[in-house]
């Protein structure tokens, strides 16, 4: 918990009538609201069955799990982009306190670059495995070097004089750049979404477990994030770096008064962010073969529901919140239509806010106590 | 500053002197202003700023008391009067009504992040809802039911509801308030993003409600949208004696509208001087304090939202009749950008400077990009159109505008003071960077 959390503790005082209720809807509200979704579907399907197919006319019903199962292995490997995207969230905000409202459109230029990205290298659908492989891994640096390069000119431009000023103005800024990019992404490749080649053959099925199949996107997008988060986090607890990241986000002034150069601190915490984001970019665009300017928008707006979700200024938090509203996401792309996945997700991230500010791994902040 | 003085006066002095500068040019005007960004940016401009201020208070000494009273009125009647300088039908008075509708939005928008201080980025839900309060009120979209009061006579035959608009506009009202209560509620507990996030997540469900209201049928077999397609043949306002409401006659939508600004305008800087509007201000610079004083945090919080929500469902109204088809698709997220940079850039919290950034950044929108400059980035010998980008261009102008002059354009009183007095006392908080800078600025007398 100490290694990947950047928010500081400060004391619950919390004496109010109702207050046992209050305690224990804060602690179980949100976890209860979160098992609805799948309990209820995983009971429908086994009570109600579900069409898996039709067979000379007929409707195929089967009573099992399977389909659950596919939803989750859909989801996490879906949160697995969410993950690494609100990893930038929640670093951003456990050490400024900003919601970096152009993390998003960071992520959709890593799209972007990737994709234009593999035109440089001349990697296509005719490149043999160990050029897409090495193609793809030299895609994957660069990429997270442009976007973490990106993100920190934008910290330097629109954040750095602002961070005196009252809070709403950088968090202006942050939407303001968020525009920015976005109309950079639609000059770059029109408004309307691009189909991309599907490099890794990402709807392959490489093996079944319980029936579900599980294809290389799936494994492509965990054999992304596992790695980078694991590195992430020994880079924050274990070096020197990582702990004037920690102790910049415990207290900017204190730090300074230790010797730690905060404004470069600050800026390296933006480059891991926007680093991970053009990873997720490049993922993204493999994992969806689909790539338009409003991806960002809309990526953003489902990550930060995670960060905040897994409690905002932790990067297991962040984690975790991905895949978790990875799996929502799918249940309700599966079941209610795609058309209704949004409000499903924001639907959530408005519960969080009522039942658990703090998110479920983080500790009260300020902000939300 | 002598001008500060003259303020306290009159009630609607926050704006007026700053209307007053508006000839001086921009650079003037950006670096006349001390703020702890452009203090520490541009030091060299001191000595400039310091005569800018002196003339700026000769110019204070000259006028008589009442001046900034005179010259609100003398806008008024030319705000009246405009529409005989231009033809019934032109492209000018099309993006003026615009304006003036997108004025009447930024003023209730001020209200939430101006006075309360809880920024709002779902303002487009009450667009939407008072847009579709037209639709579901003001048109044959309910075609089973036959309600028909003080509408025009072709309006009378027609099925459906048919309100007066008026009414349409008090439905809205009403109906956007309570909305805003609703999403309020949740934001209570909690301060600053965070509630930017909720709004957001409540305007975007409300975004998605509009599109696939289509699937969602009421009790009577109709939906509860009409999702892409629109709810279309709403009427037009109808009031005998100013004259026909079409799209070749555009004076009676301008004095319409211009009639709703003045009134949310009234009510505006009624509410900004009494107990309620006070209480807002507390909360916003304090809100430990403000609840300590006794101030109701509930309540005052969340009539923020509901009055804020009233006025922003009227214009949205305005917006479905003016634009003869209320369409989800008219419901994004960038609209609320878009409310949120008038109200930035005409100044937090100033009601003169709400109206000045909706009356602009209305005309930037519906005037100077579509028909100045649209074809200027092909002029440069570049394959788009300005209109491909206005929100990269809104985007730009807020970062400038935050960075630049984070006051707005015609500061609030308050605010202006804040800065200024905030720069002269506090030697403790200051920037250690650039103590010299801030010396320069924080001399005032």
């Amino acid at each position: 918990m100490e290694a990947g959390s950047l928010t500081p503790r400060t004391p619950v005082i919390a004496v109010r009538p109702l207050a046992a209720i209050r305690r224990y809807v804060g602690r179980w509200g949100l976890i209860v609201a979160l098992a609805i979704l799948p309990i209820y579907y995983g009971v429908r399907d086994l009570t109600h069955g579900y069409a898996a197919g039709v067979v000379a006319g007929h409707p195929v019903i089967h009573h099992d799990l399977t389909q659950l199962g596919f939803n989750f292995a859909v989801g996490i490997s879906n949160g697995a982009i969410w993950a690494l995207i609100a990893i930038g969230y929640t670093l951003v905000y456990g050490i400024i306190e900003l919601i970096n409202f152009a993390h998003g459109d960071v992520f959709m230029i890593g799209s972007f670059t990737a994709v234009g990205l593999w035109g440089t290298f001349g990697i296509g659908l005719s490149t043999g495995t160990a050029g897409v492989i090495g193609g793809l891994l030299g895609t994957l640096v660069v990429t997270m070097i442009v976007c973490g390069v990106l993100n920190v000119l934008i910290e330097r431009v629109a954040y750095r004089p602002l961070r005196s000023a009252p809070k709403l103005a950088p968090l202006i800024t942050a939407v303001g750049f968020s525009f920015i990019l976005q109309n950079v992404g639609l000059l770059w490749r029109g408004g309307s979404p691009q189909s991309v080649n599907d490099l890794t053959r990402q709807g392959d099925t490489v093996f079944h477990i319980f029936g579900v199949p599980i294809v290389r996107g799936y494994l492509m997008a965990l054999a992304v994030m596992i790695p980078l988060v694991f590195l992430l986090g020994r880079f924050i607890s274990a070096t020197r770096m990582g702990r004037a990241m920690r102790a910049t986000a415990q207290d900017p002034e204190a730090a300074r008064l230790m010797g730690i150069n905060v404004n470069l601190t600050i800026s390296l915490t933006f480059l891991l962010g926007g680093a991970l984001a053009g990873a997720a970019g490049l993922v993204y665009a493999l994992y969806n073969t689909n790539i338009w300017y409003f991806q960002g928008f809309k990526a953003g707006l489902i990550a930060f529901t995670a960060a905040v979700m897994g409690g905002i200024g932790n990067v297991r938090g962040a984690v975790l919140g991905g895949l978790i509203i990875g799996v929502i996401q799918a249940l309700a792309d599966s079941r209610m239509g795609p058309q209704w996945t949004e409000a499903v997700v924001f639907g959530y991230l408005i519960m969080i806010m009522v039942l658990r500010p703090r998110g479920l791994l983080g500790e009260e902040t300020r902000e939300a106590g | 500053m002598s001008s500060v003085g003259d303020d306290k006066q009159t009630p609607v002095g926050d704006g007026v002197p700053g209307a007053g500068d508006a000839p001086v040019p921009a650079a003037g005007q950006a670096a006349s202003t001390g703020t702890e960004a452009g203090a520490a940016r541009d030091g060299g401009f001191a000595e400039l700023r310091a005569q800018l201020r002196e003339w700026r208070a000769a110019i204070d000494r000259v006028l008589p008391p009442w001046w900034s009273r005179g010259l609100a009125i003398a806008l008024i009647v030319i705000g009246i009067v405009l529409p005989f300088f231009f033809s019934v039908d032109s492209g000018f008075m099309n993006a003026t009504i615009i304006a003036v509708a997108y004025a009447v939005m930024a003023l209730g928008l001020n209200i939430v992040v101006g006075f309360a201080g809880l920024l709002d980025l779902g303002y487009v839900a009450f667009y939407a809802l008072g847009a579709y309060s037209l639709g579901w009120f003001g048109s044959g979209f309910f075609y089973k039911a036959h309600i028909h009061v003080l509408v025009s006579p072709v309006a009378g035959t027609l099925p459906g509801i048919h309100l007066n608009f008026l009414l349409v506009l008090l439905a809205a009202a009403l109906i956007c308030a309570f909305a805003g209560m609703i999403i309020g509620l949740p934001t209570l507990r909690l301060r600053g993003d965070y509630i930017a996030i909720v709004t957001l997540a409540f305007g975007e469900i409300i975004g998605v409600v509009a599109v696939n209201g289509q699937s969602v049928h009421l009790s009577g077999g109709e939906t509860l949208t009409a999702g892409n397609l629109g709810i279309s043949a709403v009427d037009p306002p109808y009031f005998p004696g100013i004259g026909l409401f079409n799209e070749l006659n555009l004076r009676p939508w301008y004095w319409l509208i211009l009639g709703v600004m003045l009134l949310v305008l009234f009510v505006n800087l009624r509410l900004r001087d009494s107990r309620l509007g006070r209480a807002w201000i507390a909360l916003r610079e304090d809100e430990v304090a403000a609840v300590s004083m006794g101030i109701p945090v509930v309540r005052t919080k969340l009539m923020a939202y509901s009055i804020g929500a009233a006025f922003g469902g009227m214009s949205g109204a305005f917006f479905g009749t003016y634009f003869t088809v209320v369409n989800a698709e008219q419901f994004q997220f960038g609209f609320s950008i878009f409310i949120l940079a008038m109200v930035i850039i005409g100044g937090l919290g100033s009601i003169w400077g709400a109206v000045a950034g909706g009356l602009l950044l209305g005309y930037i929108n519906y005037y100077l990009i579509p028909d100045v400059l649209n074809s200027l980035p092909s002029k440069l010998g570049l394959n788009f159109q300005l209109t491909e980008i206005e929100f990269g261009i809104y985007g730009f102008l807020l970062v400038m505008m935050m960075i630049l002059r984070p006051q707005g354009l015609i500061p609030e009183r308050r605010r202006r003071l804040e800065l200024t007095a905030k720069v002269s006392v506090s030697s403790t908080d200051a920037e250690l960077a650039e103590p010299s800078s801030f010396r320069t600025t924080g001399v005032e007398e």
